[in-house]
């Protein structure tokens, strides 16, 4: 059983997505960390990228194989999260503690397309 | 159209177990059970266990066997004491490599066993048959009666002594081999393995390898997959057939010519694995190490620093046990030389990466 937490934005590609004051922060789900099993990379971008939604923004690589990370906003990259450089498995020991990228929103309407937790449990089938 | 996969011996336990199963040369395999890197340090460090029952098992007796495996194997099978076993390749006449494997000279007289790729066995077993006109030889592919569980690890021995009560396991060097009958079955006691450590492969049938399994299990032999198989066997500079060797792939090129005996009388694609040799090859494999965190896989380009693509990476990892990312790659043999400055395209960008040598990580065999 994957864990889902209640409030968040889901995107069918298994990011998750929290907002405050108009700032996306954006990481993996607990599902998609348990597929890739122990993660050994994250390919993140730099701050004040420009980030589009539906797009590659970075990958995550497991021992095994590689899956690219997909924004499920647009903006700008304000903050990444450095602690990931060094240690890349805090995303296997608690995938909604250590999120990925902070973006600042350019268009607050692309959340409407996101999934709330139930539908996401549903999409995942748990 | 759902491809059906075959099962080995051992399915029912993965499942049991709760492995990751993916499909692996038309088997479902385990990739993992708990975790890739737990599994791989296990190895290393103390004792794991690896379901190889999908390899494939082809004798070969008769009066010309000796001959004829000569003829299609690389390594020289003349000389070679009963009890020891050669790893080689047959080859097409060009010197692409048909498979690579291990050869047994069994205790019978003209008597060998020839251990495949799981992915090959049937390719295998119709190019051996074509190759046998002419020569006196039985041949049998038994690959679907014999299972194969790999002990491997610096604490192997001990399990495979003390647990199974093999004693005579403890007498055998590397690439040396023994029979033993077990719960009145016979069983292939070899000490080799495809890890870089110490370690057994026991062959004996499908019943007597769950056996085996359970018992090795309950002694606290860590179960693991083929995610740390592929980890351990390229830290170690083992090519995987597919990837490092192939049909289009010499094992000069690929830098295994050590296990062609060009002072053999001769062997199918001697001639031009000699040409190979003395004319040099337009491409060759390296190993390589990048100089960042980012990971090189199969299939990722490899250029010079002026943005001009010489090759491409066959297998990458971030290397579990050396802590950095290395690669093997397919090369313009111009750019092989150690200590080259290359670059390695991953996604959008490019990063830098030096030539070095193959053998990544220094291996543990018993002598």
């Amino acid at each position: 059983m994957s864990k889902i937490i209640e409030g968040l934005k889901y995107s069918e590609t298994h990011e998750w997505v929290k907002i405050e004051d108009g700032i996306a922060i954006i990481g993996v789900t607990d599902f998609a960390q348990k597929e890739m099993g122990d993660i050994t990379y994250v390919d993140m971008p730099a701050e004040e990228d420009e980030v589009n939604a539906g797009e590659e923004f970075g990958a995550l690589e497991s021992v095994k194989a590689s899956s690219d990370l997909i924004s499920p906003v647009s903006g700008e990259v304000c903050e990444v999260n450095a602690e990931l450089e060094d240690s890349p498995e805090l995303i296997n020991s608690d995938p909604y503690a250590n999120w990925i990228i902070k973006v600042k929103i350019s268009d607050e309407s692309e959340l409407d397309a996101l999934m709330d937790a139930a539908a996401y449990a549903a999409q995942i089938g748990e | 159209m759902e491809e059906t996969l075959l099962k080995t011996c051992l399915y029912e336990k993965h499942l049991a177990l709760g492995a990751k199963m993916s499909p692996f040369a038309g088997f479902i395999m385990p990739i993992q059970y708990s975790s890739i890197i737990e599994e791989h340090n296990a190895v290393r460090h103390a004792a794991g266990m690896f379901d190889v029952s999908h390899m494939g098992e082809i004798f070969v007796s008769g009066a010309d066997a000796e001959r004829f495996v000569n003829h299609i194997f690389t390594n020289e099978i003349r000389g070679y004491e009963k009890g020891k076993v050669l790893y080689g390749m047959m080859l097409h006449p060009d010197g692409g490599t048909v498979d690579d494997l291990l050869v047994y000279r069994e205790f019978e007289d003209d008597h060998f066993l020839l251990v495949v790729n799981a992915a090959n066995i049937a390719k295998d077993f119709a190019w051996i048959q074509e190759q046998a006109a002419g020569f006196d030889v039985v041949l049998d592919n038994a690959s679907d009666s014999w299972g194969q569980i790999a002990v491997q690890g610096p604490g192997a021995e001990k399990f495979v002594v003390e647990t199974l009560g093999f004693a005579e396991a403890a007498q055998l060097g590397f690439y040396s081999y023994c029979e033993a009958q077990w719960k009145g079955r016979r069983l292939i006691l070899s000490r080799t393995g495809y890890t870089g450590e110490d370690g057994f492969e026991l062959y004996t049938d499908r019943e007597g390898t769950a056996e085996l399994w359970d018992i090795l299990l309950d002694a606290g032999v860590v179960p693991c997959g083929l995610g740390c198989r592929d980890t351990l066997r390229f830290e170690a500079g083992l090519p995987l057939y597919g990837d490092e060797l192939s049909d289009s792939i010499s094992p000069v090129e690929a830098g295994f010519g050590m296990f062609c005996k060009l002072d053999k009388e001769e062997f199918i694609g001697k001639e031009a694995l000699a040409r190979q040799k003395a004319e040099g090859t337009a491409r060759k494999l390296v190993g390589m190490e990048l100089h960042d965190k980012a990971i090189p896989r199969a299939g990722y380009p490899v250029e010079t620093q002026e943005g001009e693509q010489i090759g491409v990476v066959t297998t990458g990892y971030h290397s579990i046990s050396l802590d950095k990312s290395i690669c093997f790659a397919l090369i313009d043999s111009r750019y092989s030389a150690l200590g080259t400055d290359l670059m390695i395209r991953i996604r959008k960008k490019v990063f830098p990466a030096t030539v070095i040598k193959k053998r990544f990580y220094q291996t543990n065999y018993k002598n």
